[in-house]
């Protein structure tokens, strides 16, 4: 092994530390914004920590009550959530069959290939006629005609984590299966979706964060409570005329906190979901 | 079970997927095609036929031009500074030291983090009277007086680049971690013993095990980079004085604020047509890393 001298030792260190500060700062310093008190973030100079915590712009968002800033949040925290759950749940029932398909007869493969080359498309160019379209339709500013559009975004990509999910389970034990007399959807109910379970599991969770995160569709596409999501609702706020930037940084510490704990939670599983593309090429 | 059977029911499984691709992208793309060629408006006319125009006036504009040069300049230097600083964490992280793998969990954050709510952050930071940077900055004296770091055309495209390279460095320093993971421990063991310095063992015994995924790595960012839209639009709108314009925001500006979605549609398609470009060539790249790092 090789001996590792003090002065390499502490080089390490030091660089953990910067490398922990980088990541860290911009992040502490948006919670702080949200605890400070509006004359305190006015302050020159600066000042860095609030001399009494001040969480009542928690409250002020979270609260609905009518006209308030909070009633427009809590709409968009709704409207997210709605539009990430259904696009999440259509894109499964789209990838899970889809997935299985591809690993278990790759002379289809070349469909998903062009399916997920559709990922160099820049929205931009899907833009116009989606929004003729779903203006013909009735479905925009509508969480419904959101959710259908975040499938351009979301089915791709979760198409093929199952799809290499599905090649990790051998087809002996599904053949072996259908020897005993088992049709396809039963192999499916019994071996193939208990064995897949935590890639299942994973893309769904990449396709929530894909959705949760998707502004430039929701920004184009929805205009009022009805429909803005989360992102629209705090791009709003940033470009607005709100005067406390303490309740910008609330608001996007409320809106983080989801994506962020799962990111923590699960991150074994996410990590090897990013990287996987990556190693495996 | 014969092979005809298993291929139709292979695309049996295939057809919900497929007719909701149709439906959502291959309908509007084909779509994009013909409207880039009349000068429909996006309420109202449905346009006449109008030839090559929109894109022989949009290539000869100065506005597609520099919007070009904007958006490329962007590109290049944030993927390649998340490459190098991707790379560089990751080989700190590969080394042995205390509270390693916390430091590791914490490179999950900024990619967790929404892009929007990142663009926000770092609006509130450049901010020009109450931003955090300049306090920071006037406090250890290294300027004199507060300055508009994004109201400022020399400063704008530089800031954003800095607030997209903190939220994208993270997932290349987790794929090159995961890579230098696969580096078996007695091939740069034999290295060492044969004398190879830091820098031979790095080109010569490591970077072959990183290039692949790396490459893959640079192929997505990039072209992520180029279709750049959310951060720029949160952070800047485009401005100061059209200096961060991107591609996309250019096409949303030209289809949408002023409703040309004729000259829209074909300002779109050529944006696709390079980030199409450029993905082929790094494609080939690819496959070409991949065999001789084999």
């Amino acid at each position: 092994m090789e001996r590792k001298s003090p002065v390499f030792t502490a080089f390490i260190y030091a660089c953990a530390i910067l490398l922990a500060v980088v990541i860290l700062a911009p992040l502490a310093w948006l919670f702080v914004m949200s605890i400070s008190p509006a004359a305190d973030l006015a302050a020159k100079p600066l000042r860095w920590w609030p001399q009494a915590a001040d969480f009542s712009r928690y409250t002020q968002l979270l609260s609905r009550a009518e006209n308030s800033a909070g009633a427009a949040f809590t709409a968009s925290l709704r409207n997210s959530l709605e539009v990430a759950a259904m696009a999440t749940l259509a894109t499964s029932v789209l990838a899970v069959p889809a997935g299985w398909a591809v690993s278990r007869t790759p002379s289809v493969g070349w469909s998903l290939s062009m399916v997920i080359a559709t990922y160099m498309l820049p929205p931009v160019a899907l833009s116009v006629p989606l929004y003729i379209g779903l203006s013909h339709l009735g479905l925009l500013n509508n969480v419904f005609g959101l959710a259908l559009i975040y499938l351009t975004i979301l089915a791709p990509f979760t198409t093929w984590l199952m799809k290499s999910g599905f090649d990790s389970i051998p087809r002996e034990i599904e053949a072996a299966a259908m020897i005993d007399g088992a049709g396809l959807l039963q192999t499916w109910r019994i071996i193939t979706l208990p064995l897949a379970a935590p890639v299942v599991a994973t893309s769904a969770l990449f396709a929530v964060l894909l959705a949760w995160d998707e502004f430039f569709y929701a920004l184009l596409f929805t205009s009022d409570q009805r429909a803005k999501t989360l992102t629209v609702a705090i791009a709003d706020l940033a470009g607005g005329r709100v005067s406390d930037y303490g309740l910008i940084a609330t608001a996007g510490v409320l809106a983080a906190l989801p994506p962020v704990l799962i990111g923590l939670v699960m991150q074994r599983a996410l990590i090897s979901g990013l990287t996987s593309g990556g190693v495996k090429g | 079970m014969s092979g005809t059977w298993m291929t139709m029911r292979a695309w049996l499984l295939m057809l919900p997927l497929l007719m909701i691709m149709v439906a959502v992208i291959g309908w509007p793309l084909v779509d994009t095609v013909r409207l880039s060629f009349t000068d429909a408006q996006l309420v109202g006319t449905a346009g006449n036929y109008v030839g090559f125009d929109n894109y022989t006036k949009m290539l000869t504009s100065s506005n597609f031009t520099r919007t070009l040069s904007t958006t490329t300049w962007f590109a290049v230097i944030s993927v390649a500074a998340e490459m190098v600083i991707g790379v560089l964490a990751a080989l700190l992280l590969n080394q042995e030291f205390r509270g390693r793998a916390v430091l590791r969990g914490l490179m999950i954050l900024p990619w967790a983090l929404p892009t929007v709510v990142n663009a926000t952050l770092w609006r509130l930071i450049y901010n020009p009277e109450y931003g955090a940077l300049n306090a920071a900055l006037t406090q250890l004296h290294i300027i004199d007086d507060y300055r508009s770091w994004l109201g400022e055309p020399g400063t704008a495209l530089a800031a954003l680049i800095v607030a997209d390279c903190w939220k994208n460095f993270p997932l290349v320093a987790l794929i090159a971690l995961a890579a230098l993971q696969a580096v078996p421990r007695d091939v740069t063991a034999a290295a060492l013993v044969d004398g190879a310095g830091p820098f031979n063992r790095f080109r010569f015994v490591i970077l072959p095990y990183l290039a692949g995924p790396l490459m893959v790595a640079l192929v997505l960012r990039t072209i992520e980079a180029f279709k750049v839209f959310d951060i720029i639009w949160v952070m800047t709108r485009g401005g100061p004085a059209n200096s961060t314009r991107s591609l996309s925001i250019l096409v949303y500006q030209e289809a949408f604020s002023f409703q040309r979605a004729g000259s829209g549609a074909s300002l779109a398609l050529t944006v696709t047509l390079l980030v199409t470009v450029l993905a082929v060539a790094y494609a080939t790249l690819v496959k070409k890393t991949a065999g001789s790092a084999a």
